[in-house]
């Protein structure tokens, strides 16, 4: 029962790394557009391919979040008290990030348009690179059991947790460019076809090599995961290899359909890797999944309201989704009244 | 639990967390809940709006539908953000009441999840679908949001009810959770009280705001059928639901009377008990513990409590209780004026909504005058008001608790001293955050007018066939 939870919430982990870590990621190639003139065709691409999304991706987090403490709460108080500092700058990042996002879209003003614009895009950065750092202060044990708080600092400033931050951000912004390939080539924008190309490809060049560099820094400084990935979790390991390499080459090729797929299997196989490779630990190594359970009721619970959601959630996610790559969601409301409609029934 | 080992050199840092942690729950749950009528109530309205324009051909209506999901768009981003910040908060404010009570109360948040997701989904399909979803199915795809508002309600103040009523638990001896009764958290018996009692609120509350925006246009003079329709469509349905919360708040406070007595004693201002208690209008607790100032109506408060006994009915007073287990005198005149403000503004808000009625029932119009107009106008920050209020009166009334008779606040609370740097950082966020909203609300609302072409904000609304031309004019420059 708890082992099927844990499932679960490595489910919504890795659906929120998928969807809405290419959020952060359009965010960060929002931040490396260059000047207002330069950036404006990729800044356009970037509103118009998170624009409807991005609120129904962001839900995962709050999905994982609660299915944490309704079923490990210990492990989410231990959590919350080790990394206050770098949680407390996500939720900050995560307020910056959606308002300025939202206000952006509703200003015209150029000047206004860049401040809320440069917000969006530092906090795009900062947020997965504080949720990668929390990652990293689990996965190397530096979260004790108990409901008790680890260190404050080095918890989050270690080898491990930089590893984390920086492979949250590459990786975000690979599955971006990844996607907005598909979306500018929904739009027929041939250049930006191929100015997206070349960045998945430089992320993907970039993601890969930060990846493999991590599992070296594990050696020394997160052994029980390192060993995990080395033995158990090595199948995950070479399979997320494998999509990268696949999807670089469709890249390369391209063929941007299957680069998403694979790009989007090498990152859930290589979040699957670390859950597996952390088995059966929660908080490695003091805190075990049987151990940090909720109640059997409770589990029960979690997992009706996951029953629940794929029967009811995932066919309207799939229906937002659908809509938008038919293209059926251009825009928020109409820019004015059809003209053939314009005054008919005014007084 | 020990407390944390401080930076080096950090030890100027370490303050006291608690009373920081409790500050910034209050600001931030005090700044979400202004934009929760908007997310629960708003789509309901534009639905309205939308219907009509369908139905009737209206175009106005159509335009005033859009451009409310225009700006719902923007409300609603920035209510799913600081909820996010109270998600995070339960964890960095109060961790050992989540690490204690997580595995119950996180229960009905599950649930709520499932409708966040909902609302989520719809509401950028409704949002985003105007151009190229025909019509109906267009209008469909609306119905969602308002369900998952209304379900979103239900399952997030049955969380806070279960904080005043908790129920469906077994401890062990440690004092841990060792089994739950998913069905008797989420339905605990304050449930079915408190949450009425928000989503009646959230209608309430998000139809007077609303409405006022458009009361103050139309005592600018912009008095076309536009603008009547965004008042007439929020005004309805928030004076339809006032006269409802008389009802529903009512029944609240006798519930909280026979199974809150703490907080009824602070509502009630009764320091000791007795029957033919007054009901206190304003006044406070002095330093003695003893009723000072206020107008006292004699047995009043008896009787409302529980009529069939009449004045001779008896109110618990604060002092049968141990003084660690009932709020301090601070608290109590907190709770005591929060309640006379609720009760003073609710009273105010179903006087309006009458007069509004009455003369609909007459005249089969709204009231002309500009004194109606002008008390519509205030009625939206008049009804905020009282429902920061009310929610006052719950949560300081519920002290020293966090879950009542089982876990205080200071138990609950984080041991990192740092929170004051959070909750500063969260205060300037949220406050250039508010200042934000309302300049990019004013002016996408500017623009509309733009096209409009009531580019003069003063002016009286001028003739529609010009505008109208304006509109399309705008459009064909724009598109």
């Amino acid at each position: 029962m708890d082992d099927a939870v844990a499932v679960v919430l490595f489910v919504a982990v890795t659906t929120y790394a998928v969807f809405g870590g290419a959020d952060f990621g359009a965010g960060f190639w929002d931040l490396v557009a260059g000047g207002a003139a330069r950036g404006a065709g990729p800044r356009a691409l970037v509103d118009h391919a998170i624009g409807p999304v991005w609120e129904a991706n962001h839900v995962w987090l709050i999905f994982a979040l609660v299915v944490l403490w309704t079923a490990f709460p210990e492990a989410f108080a231990s959590i919350t008290l080790t990394a206050f500092v770098p949680l407390m700058l996500v939720a900050l990042g995560i307020v910056l990030r959606g308002a300025s996002f939202a206000f952006r879209k509703s200003l015209f003003r150029t000047s206004q348009r860049r401040a809320f614009g440069a917000i969006f895009a530092f906090s795009s950065v900062l947020v997965p690179y504080g949720m990668g750092a929390v990652a990293g202060a689990i996965a190397s044990g530096r979260v004790p059991a108990g409901g008790e708080a680890g260190d404050p600092w080095s918890s989050w400033i270690n080898p491990t947790s930089v590893v984390g931050g920086v492979l949250a951000v590459t990786v975000g912004a690979y599955l971006a460019a990844v996607y907005l390939i598909s979306d500018a080539r929904r739009l027929a924008d041939d250049a930006m076809v191929d100015y997206f190309r070349r960045r998945a490809i430089a992320a993907a060049i970039i993601a890969g090599p930060v990846a493999l560099l991590g599992i070296v820094v594990l050696r020394s400084d997160a052994r029980y995961l390192f060993d995990g990935l080395a033995s158990r979790a090595l199948p995950l390991v070479l399979l997320s290899s494998l999509c990268g390499i696949g999807s670089l080459v469709l890249l390369l090729r391209r063929s941007p359909r299957g680069a998403r797929l694979l790009a989007m299997g090498a990152v859930a196989s290589i979040i699957w890797a670390w859950g597996v490779a952390q088995w059966p630990y929660i908080l490695p190594t003091s805190l075990k999944v049987a151990a940090a359970a909720a109640p059997q009721a409770t589990l029960i619970t979690v997992l009706v309201v996951f029953g629940v959601a794929t029967v009811v959630i995932l066919p309207s996610l799939g229906l937002l989704y659908f809509l938008d790559q038919r293209s059926l969601l251009p825009a928020e409301g109409l820019d004015a009244l059809p003209p053939s409609r314009g005054s008919a029934s005014l007084p | 639990m020990t407390a944390l080992p401080l930076p080096p050199g950090g030890s100027m840092l370490a303050v006291d967390p608690v009373p920081w942690a409790r500050g910034q729950m209050a600001f931030t749950l005090a700044s979400h809940i202004i934009l929760v009528p908007l997310g629960v109530s708003w789509a309901c309205m534009t639905l309205v709006a939308n219907w009509r324009a369908i139905r009737r051909g209206d175009d106005d209506a159509l335009l005033l539908a859009q451009r409310w999901s225009k700006y719902m768009a923007v409300t609603f981003a920035v209510g799913a953000v600081t909820g996010t910040v109270l998600t995070f908060e339960f964890g960095l404010l109060w961790p050992r009441f989540m690490g204690t009570w997580g595995a119950a109360f996180g229960i009905p948040f599950s649930v709520e999840g499932l409708f966040f997701f909902l609302e989520a989904i719809f509401i950028a399909i409704y949002i985003y679908g105007w151009k190229r979803l025909r019509p109906w199915p267009h209008f469909w795809t609306g119905v969602p949001i308002v369900v998952a508002g209304i379900g979103g309600t239900l399952s997030v103040v049955a969380a806070n009810a279960w904080m005043n009523e908790p129920a469906g638990f077994t401890l062990n001896k440690a004092g841990e959770v060792v089994d739950v009764d998913p069905l008797k958290v989420i339905f605990n018996d304050a449930w079915p009280y408190e949450a009425s009692h928000m989503l009646v609120a959230a209608y309430l509350v998000g139809g007077f705001m609303i409405a006022s925006v458009y009361a103050v246009a139309m005592l600018r003079g912009r008095r076309g059928h536009y603008h009547r329709l965004g008042f007439l469509i929020p005004f309805t349905i928030a004076a339809i639901a006032t006269p409802v919360q008389m009802v529903v708040g009512d029944t609240l406070a006798r519930w909280v009377y026979a199974n809150e007595p703490t907080k009824f004693a602070a509502i009630e201002l009764v320091p000791e008990s007795d029957s033919d208690v007054p009901e206190t209008l304003l006044g406070r607790l002095d330093s003695e513990g003893q009723v000072s100032g206020g107008i006292a109506i004699p047995g009043l408060a008896s009787w409302l409590s529980d009529p069939s006994t009449g004045t001779s009915t008896v109110i618990q007073g604060l002092d049968s209780f141990p003084a660690d287990e009932r709020p301090t005198t601070a608290e109590v005149n907190t709770v005591h004026l929060a309640w006379d403000v609720m009760v003073g503004l609710g009273t105010l808000l179903f006087l309006l909504s009458v007069w509004y009625g009455l003369t609909w029932i007459v005249r089969r119009d709204m009231p002309r005058s500009k004194l109606f107009l002008r008390a519509a106008s205030g009625a939206g920050v008049a009804a905020v008001l009282a429902m920061e209020a009310g929610w006052t009166v719950t949560e300081v009334g519920r002290q020293p608790w966090i879950v009542r008779g089982h876990m205080r606040v200071e138990d609950a609370a984080t041991t990192n001293g740092g929170v004051w740097v959070m909750f500063i950082a969260v205060v300037a966020i949220y406050l250039a955050l508010a200042t934000t909203v309302v300049l990019v609300l004013r002016t996408m609302s500017r623009r509309f007018r733009q096209q409009d072409g009531l580019v003069d904000t003063d002016s009286p609304y001028g003739p529609r066939e010009v505008s109208a031309e304006r509109a399309q004019e705008a459009e064909h420059i724009s598109g």
